[in-house]
């Protein structure tokens, strides 16, 4: 498979931002500084990055509560993004979201998402819209592996197949939901999942980007071609506890060195960029340290940021009223 | 009789109801954690707050089931299991995932028993938090007691500390209907004396916090707590109030509220849920119509603005009801005269 030099860029540029930010949350988490529930994308970054490679502006893509690297996967502003985490006026919601909802529809990002399952059906309906105003659009549903036993997960299954939708359902399996392993929640797999309601399904592993990369774009392309809706198993773990303060008695010890050090997307795709000749180190060396000071930066500002004011507290209930 | 915090009031009471009657079980998402784990350590959790730590241990996998994410299941298998011969505590982790299930609620568990001509019997307890003050946002924040207040069929009770969590769980497992028990979230660390034998608190009889004067405050579930606190620093003031707890919403005690304002003439509500239909519009209701006569002041209700729950800490506190608003209020009803007719 042949990948332009400038998807590479931008795809490990994409990983390395989602890293840095989501590495940097945790240690700013722990000042007590961030309010809320932050649940983070560690290790997981190929995964978003990986499928939104072939979305364009016009593409959309719901997202879960582990939002925040889908968001910067679709292009959403990391500065925006900080702030919003801090409850910040400049925050991409005006503070009024915070972790678990940060959107910009402007880009096609429909919502970081507090309800487990919230995001399927919302793409169906996207996909809906791609479909009738037809712009070529596809709807990508990122949701967990816990999230795949929700109802309102599997009816959205059988709705974009009757409904014959350019819609993605990307099952980005981490094992675990909350404190419960799936091989305990989920019955059957996902695969029969996918054969039962009549849609291809695609599996890889995701924390290879390229083979993230191949799957999805087989994926995408079947949607976008007008055959209907497609799954996609990726095949994760994650970094860190379900949220930020889980101490994850839950996982065997030296569950998660072992995953840094053997499955790390940013590592494999350095390795292959260095075996194939695709990218000079010293230019992902240059993204590193360009991606670090903008999370420092984006740190910075959020912290310095103007609170939001007594008026914005009724604001924006409505369009009008 | 020891300290004991809100969350293990409800511990405990889980805990002598489950060794009480084994018909008892409890059900949720984590509710014991860590099965499928790698680790095998075995209740992980104890729920997402600790709230049903250690029941795994005590009473096994039979009785303490944890489920997988899907909310309209497993809430409408606690309901087919209370009305065939289970008493089930399933917990719904945040009130607001009944997006999620409100038709096993409202549907099929509130309407069995006169739906089916008096024959049925759900003894259904759904335990779930509620509330703002956590920065959780506009799907983790809630307080949807009016929502199943609403829906006849339903009992709904909103403690307002950790000895009338104790009381009011118990007397709802022990109950024949299905019962909802919202637990505020900011509440779980907070302690006092709470007996250690079980005991139970009726439900429809409100507790008077305490008795004054002037003013009557009525308040629910961590609303409680603020409206004493308001009260004690008016007594300062010189303006005494009395401050009813109703514990349940439905059934709600009108007889007491009715009492104690023919006895003050003046009301303050104080609701923490969305303004439009809450509990402080019927309870304002209850009073314009009953108690017209004994009224010298305007009903005055604290409660939030008609929005979603900010998340910012700066619109989070602006949108709840504070200790300040309910002194401003009280003060504003103890001073208005009825304007003399010309
Ligand atoms: C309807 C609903 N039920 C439960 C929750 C609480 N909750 C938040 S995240 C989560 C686990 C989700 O697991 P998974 O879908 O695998 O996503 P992961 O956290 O692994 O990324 C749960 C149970 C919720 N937010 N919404
Ligand atoms: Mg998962």
């Amino acid at each position: 498979m042949q990948i332009s030099r400038d998807i590479l860029t931008r795809s490990y540029q994409a990983m390395r931002t989602i890293r840095e930010f989501e590495e940097r949350l945790h240690v700013e988490f722990a000042t007590g500084e961030i309010p809320g529930f932050v649940h983070l994308y560690c290790g997981e970054e190929a995964s978003g990055v990986g499928v939104c490679a072939h979305l364009g502006k016009t593409d959309t893509i719901a997202s879960t509560h582990r939002g925040h690297g889908h968001c910067i996967a679709k292009g959403v502003a990391v500065d925006g993004m900080m702030a919003e985490i801090y409850g910040r006026r400049t925050g991409v919601c005006r503070g009024k979201g915070g972790s678990m909802h940060i959107a910009d529809l402007s880009l096609g990002m429909l919502g970081a998402n507090g309800i487990v399952g919230g995001g399927p059906p919302l793409i169906c309906g996207a996909a809906l819209s791609h479909k009738l105003l037809k712009d070529n659009g596809v709807a990508v549903a990122f949701y967990g592996d816990g999230a795949s036993n929700e109802g309102s997960t599997l009816e959205s299954l059988n709705l974009a197949t009757v409904w014959h939708l350019p819609a993605v359902f990307v099952v980005e399996d981490n094992g675990y939901g909350e404190a419960t392993g799936s091989s305990y929640a989920c019955a059957g797999t996902q695969k029969d999942r996918a054969a039962g309601f009549g849609m291809p399904y695609f599996e890889c592993d995701g924390t290879d980007f390229f083979a993230v990369y191949e799957a999805a774009e087989e994926a995408i392309s079947h949607a976008r071609s007008g055959k209907g809706p497609a799954m996609l198993h990726v095949h994760l773990a994650r970094w860190y506890g379900h949220f930020e303060g889980d101490a994850m008695s839950y996982r065997v010890n030296g569950e998660v060195t072992k995953e840094r050090s053997e499955r790390d997307c940013l590592v494999k795709f350095r390795q292959r960029a260095a075996d194939v000749s695709l990218l000079e180190a010293s230019v992902l060396d240059e993204i590193d340290a360009a991606v670090k000071n903008e999370i420092d930066a984006a740190v910075v500002a959020a912290k310095k940021a103007p609170l939001p004011e007594a008026e914005d507290l009724t604001r924006d209930v409505y369009v009008s009223y | 009789m020891s300290k004991k915090s809100f969350r293990q009031a409800i511990n405990e009471a889980l805990r002598q109801e489950m060794r009480r009657d084994p018909r008892v079980i409890i059900m949720g998402e984590d509710v014991a954690g860590g099965r499928g784990g790698t680790s095998g350590v075995q209740d992980a959790w104890g729920g997402v707050l600790g709230v049903t730590k250690g029941l795994l241990t005590e009473f096994g996998e039979d009785r303490v089931l944890d489920t997988p994410i899907s909310e309209a299941s497993y809430i409408g298998a606690a309901a087919g299991a209370a009305a065939t011969g289970l008493r089930p505590v399933a917990e719904l982790m945040f009130v607001d995932f009944v997006g999620c299930c409100l038709d096993q609620i409202m549907n099929q568990a509130a309407k069995f028993r006169y739906m089916f001509g008096g024959k049925a019997r759900t003894p259904l307890v759904i335990r779930a938090m509620y509330g703002a003050g956590f920065n959780a946002a506009a799907q983790h924040s809630q307080a949807l007691y009016p929502l199943f207040t609403h829906i006849p069929g339903l009992k709904v009770v909103v403690p307002s500390s950790p000895y009338e969590a104790k009381g009011l769980l118990i007397q709802a497992i022990r109950d024949d209907d299905p019962v909802i028990f919202l637990e505020n979230k900011v509440m779980y660390d907070e302690e006092e004396d709470v007996p250690d034998d079980p005991y139970t608190i009726p439900f429809g009889e409100a507790n008077l916090t305490r008795e004054g004067n002037d003013v009557t405050i009525v308040a629910f579930g961590r609303m409680v707590g603020f409206a004493n606190q308001a009260a004690d620093r008016l007594e300062k003031e010189g303006i005494s109030c009395t401050v009813i707890d109703p514990r349940t919403t439905s059934p709600l005690d009108s007889g007491t509220i009715l009492d104690c304002v023919a006895d003050t003439g003046r009301l303050v509500i104080v609701d923490e849920s969305s303004p439009r239909c809450n509990l402080a519009t019927d309870v304002a209701a209850l009073v314009a119509e009953e108690a017209f006569d004994a009224l010298k002041a305007p009903i005055r209700r604290v409660v939030p603005p008609h929005t979603p729950v900010p998340f910012a800490t700066i619109l989070e506190n602006l949108y709840l009801p504070s200790v300040e608003k309910i002194e401003a209020a009280v003060r504003s009803v103890a001073a208005y005269r009825v304007k003399e007719e010309v």
